[in-house]
């Protein structure tokens, strides 16, 4: 198995992200105290965001790095957006959803509910 | 092998190949920080979206100058981390054990900031319980609760974070680094950014969204 070389990051580019990071700090500060309404949360996040993506390609240097460790730094991230997928699916969905099987006719997700049940069954949230 | 650097552990081919696995090991650590932290945060978007305007009155009483500074702090000190990293692997041993300095200083002046912002949340009685009176929404006190369990378990990790560098600047003052051998540093520096990458979330999710 052969080995890259390591790749040494020249001073400048330190001093130069650290400059647009500080621009970018200014720049969330500033755009908070503007009323945008639902767009301050937006542009609060991106600008973390972008800050964050400057943090982990230059000071963490993962541009550089070999392939296999880029795989590693982004499974941390997808692995984390499958647990917001998940749970945010189930929270942001609940009032599409009939709270009980009782009603769900009403939706048409179901056959019409009876009171047919066998002995001891009982329906969710009666 | 005859030729082998005599800091090249033996399981490693060469250099190069030492690193990447150190690395490597490194980022499979903050993969598991960032589902910890992750788990926190989103904690936090589903009571905002629950509790929405609760979220938005709470957070109006943040301390955002703090915060502001202490954002600062920890970005400065990223660049002197990665000014050590650089020093370290150009073999400039006084520079590399002066920035590492510079970094601990400015991450204990974030925990000083952080204690004066913590002292006034308490003294204005936003820790969450029975002394918690502000004509807020009841839910106000999930975004307190959250912002204390939060920034305190950032903390916690910039205090790791601290005590790290001090075992690092005093193996350097050892000399124990050069330019072919420096993983430590390196690694130590990830850490160390990945808490900063941290921060600028819970800045932008505590300090900012809520002031409008």
């Amino acid at each position: 198995m052969t080995s890259p070389e390591i790749k040494i990051i020249p001073r400048n580019t330190y001093l130069l992200v650290w400059g647009v990071l500080m621009f970018l700090l200014l720049l969330n500060f500033g755009l908070a105290e503007i009323r945008l309404g639902p767009f301050n949360l937006v542009v609060s996040l991106a600008v973390a965001f972008i800050q964050t993506l400057l943090m982990l390609l230059y000071l963490m240097h993962a541009r550089y790095d070999s392939g296999l460790t880029r795989l590693f730094v982004i499974v941390g991230f997808v692995w984390l957006l499958i647990m917001f997928d998940l749970v945010l699916s189930d929270y942001l969905t609940r009032g599409g959803v009939p709270s009980t099987l009782r009603d769900s006719w009403k939706h048409g997700a179901w056959p019409a509910a009876t009171n047919n049940f066998p002995a001891g069954f009982s329906t969710n949230g009666r | 092998m005859a030729d082998a650097h005599p800091t090249l552990a033996e399981q490693f081919d060469d250099l190069p190949q030492q690193r990447n696995a150190a690395l490597l090991g490194m980022w499979t650590f903050l993969a598991t920080e960032v589902l910890f932290f992750g788990g926190l945060f989103l904690s936090y978007t589903i009571y905002r979206h629950a509790y929405y305007e609760a979220f938005e009155e709470a957070g109006r009483h943040v301390k955002i100058l703090y915060g502001s500074i202490n954002t600062a702090l920890l970005l400065t000190s990223s660049l002197t981390m990665s000014l050590a990293i650089h020093s370290a692997q150009v073999g400039q041993q006084r520079l590399l054990v002066r920035f590492l300095r510079l970094t601990i200083f400015l991450g204990i002046c974030f925990l000083v900031v952080k204690g004066m912002e913590y002292k006034s949340d308490i003294d204005e009685h936003f820790v969450p319980g029975a002394r918690f009176e502000h004509g807020l929404p009841a839910q106000a006190q999930i975004f307190w609760f959250l912002y204390w369990i939060m920034t305190g378990v950032h903390s916690l990790h910039l205090l790791v974070g601290i005590g790290l560098l001090v075992v690092i600047t005093w193996m350097a003052r050892k000399g124990r680094f050069s330019e072919h051998y420096n993983n430590p540093v390196v690694i130590s520096g990830l850490y160390w950014h990945f808490v900063d990458v941290i921060w600028v979330w819970l800045y932008a999710l505590f300090y900012l969204v809520n002031r409008n």
